[in-house]
């Protein structure tokens, strides 16, 4: 069967209770649910030999400043087996700024969420070592949130101590 | 400790501490030592900066520190149209800036819905096939300078500047070449282009022989890089590793095969894999590599077909200057393109190529609008950097050294 049809199609008998919305625009299929099941679909998505996602490429997040849900995060994986690219999407408000880490489903995902947290201030839950990635640690601003201006913020970055 | 505390961030120190300490080890030097390597050291290619905890000369813990080729190219690439980000894609791979402005091209027209006409394809897969064949020559040369093999620099770095002079001609740079435009390429490849090309493969091919030549018969050579961070299979896709790396480790997987874009189906090529997953593999992977490159090249001049070089859709393409100069139509058109960018529709997508260090891919999200609401970098050397602690732990100093330049990271994109 085509993996388009067969990963939503998968994830709804495994997990009645979680609500897929699935997109697939340009030839790429996204999916998109709620924060709450990261770590159980990723391990599932994961596990599952007719899936087995076992590569995952990049993770980031989306800042669409008006919206009710601020950030989107967002999980590029593939699967070797299949040569397939999917993507998945969980919502994050900024009053509750975090999302759980799936450190534990893919070891690559430590550096590319501690991006995210250096880049959006988006928290990961259970994550091992969530420190800023590029900025200095006594930055206080997060670069790639919409708010923040594009020439920085004067005096935000102080020269190194003497 | 004191002194160390008020150099190193206290939160990178503990992160450091907290590294993997399961080591023990009868050694004679019983204290424990933190080492800072880089980010202004020759062997670490750029400005990373690693911490080593070291216990005598033997690693026990490593933490990586990026940032310091920070310069926000996701930031800026939302304040600034398609067409005004290519040039700025040359800065990310500095090594093989043609590789990159093919990439960003090949997204930005999965996001608006380009097709570039079949020579412009054939030009940019030559280019890029030319664009690995530089970087890998220059990892080559670096890695095997890094381990005390000075000579070979010179004679790849010659090979490289052929290279060059081919880009030079072809687009009249040598180094930032910003070649590509949306819709096909900025200029149709001269006659000139293609025969320097078509030279330079035939005599590439006994020029690299010699320099293996060179390279295997150095004993100190092998015997520094033979069984150095190995790295397994499962670990290195666990971690993200990718390109060279990751097929140096047994894994084939290469997306000119596993997701071809561009006309790499019509091409016949080779996927090298090696198991060892050390350093001397990942050298003789790159080696491999550049053959498989020529041997793409090669093909690519036979085939390239004739034809125009940028799609026909005004809209979206921005016309050659000598006819923005003299009608009306194009000089529009040029004018809306520059002022208002090509508006993509609302959407969002992920284009990703086979770079010179491995997936080279970029996040578009378009709000319908001349300028990318959400532009992400998926750099390769970002994610090798990641295994670096892993390779590292358990050997000793002189031996980081090889793998930073077997695992050929450049700052520029790692950093962004």
């Amino acid at each position: 069967m085509n993996l388009k049809t067969l990963i939503p199609q998968k994830l709804k008998e495994k997990f009645p209770s979680v609500d897929f919305e699935v997109l697939d625009y340009r030839d790429e299929l996204t999916i998109k649910f709620d924060k709450k099941s990261i770590v159980e679909v990723c391990n599932f998505l994961k596990s599952e030999s007719d899936l087995d996602f076992n590569w995952c490429s990049d993770i980031t997040a989306v800042d669409w400043a008006t919206r009710k849900n601020r950030f989107t995060v967002v999980y590029n994986i593939f699967s070797m087996k299949h040569n397939f690219r999917l993507r998945l999407k969980a919502d994050v408000d900024e009053t509750d700024c975090k999302i759980d880490s799936v450190t534990s489903v893919w070891g690559a995902a430590n550096w590319q969420e501690r991006e995210t947290y250096d880049m959006y201030g988006i928290k990961f839950n259970n994550h091992p070592d969530l420190r800023r990635m590029y900025m200095p640690e006594e930055f206080e601003y997060y670069p790639l949130r919409k708010d923040f201006p594009l020439m920085g913020i004067p005096g935000s970055l102080p020269l190194p101590k003497k | 400790m004191d002194q160390l505390e008020n150099e190193v961030h206290p939160k990178i120190l503990e992160a450091l501490l907290k590294a993997r300490n399961d080591y023990t080890l009868d050694d004679a030097l019983e204290n424990e030592m933190v080492l800072n390597m880089g980010p202004q050291h020759p062997a670490t290619h750029g400005v990373l900066r690693l911490l080593l905890r070291l216990d005598g000369e033997r690693i026990i813990g490593c933490v990586p520190d990026l940032g310091y080729l920070h310069r926000g190219y996701e930031k800026m690439a939302e304040n600034m149209s398609y067409y005004e980000y290519i040039p700025h894609t040359d800065r990310l791979d500095y090594i093989s800036p043609m590789a990159n402005n093919v990439a960003w091209v090949l997204a930005v027209e999965k996001l608006a819905g380009i097709e570039a006409p079949k020579r412009a394809q054939y030009i940019r897969m030559m280019i890029a096939e030319l664009a690995r064949i530089a970087s890998h020559l220059v990892a080559i040369g670096s890695f095997a300078m890094d381990v005390g093999a000075l000579t070979i620099f010179l004679w790849t770095l010659r090979e490289r500047e052929k290279i060059l002079d081919i880009w030079d001609i072809l687009c009249g740079a040598r180094f930032t070449n910003s070649y590509t435009r949306i819709g096909g390429v900025a200029n149709d490849a001269q006659p000139e282009a293609l025969a320097k090309a078509k030279w330079f493969i035939d005599q590439f091919e006994p020029n690299l022989a010699e320099v293996e030549q060179l390279i295997n018969t150095n004993r100190i050579f092998i015997e520094r890089v033979d069984g150095v961070g190995v790295i397994s299979k499962e670990d290195a896709i666990d971690l993200g590793f990718c390109g060279p790396n990751l097929r140096a480790c047994g894994m084939e997987f290469d997306l000119r095969r596993n997701a071809p874009y561009l006309c790499y189906n019509e091409m016949d090529f080779k996927i090298p894999t090696y198991t060892e997953g050390d350093c001397l593999a990942r050298y003789f992977l790159r080696l491999d590599e550049c053959r498989e490159s020529a041997k793409i090249v090669k093909q690519i001049l036979e085939k390239m077909p004739q034809g125009p070089v940028q799609a026909d859709m005004p809209k979206k393409v921005l016309p050659q200057k000598d006819e923005v100069y003299t009608k009306m139509e194009e000089l529009i058109h040029d004018f809306m393109i520059v002022n208002f960018g090509i508006n993509p529709p609302v959407g969002e997508i992920y284009h990703a190529i086979e770079g010179s260090k491995g997936e080279l891919g970029f996040y578009l999200v378009s709000k319908g609008d001349g300028k990318p609401w959400k532009c992400k970098i998926r750099s390769p050397s970002f994610n090798n950097i990641q295994a670096l602690p892993k390779l590292v732990i358990g050997h000793l100093i002189s031996d980081v050294v090889a793998i930073i330049g077997s695992i050929d990271p450049i700052m520029g994109e790692a950093d962004k």
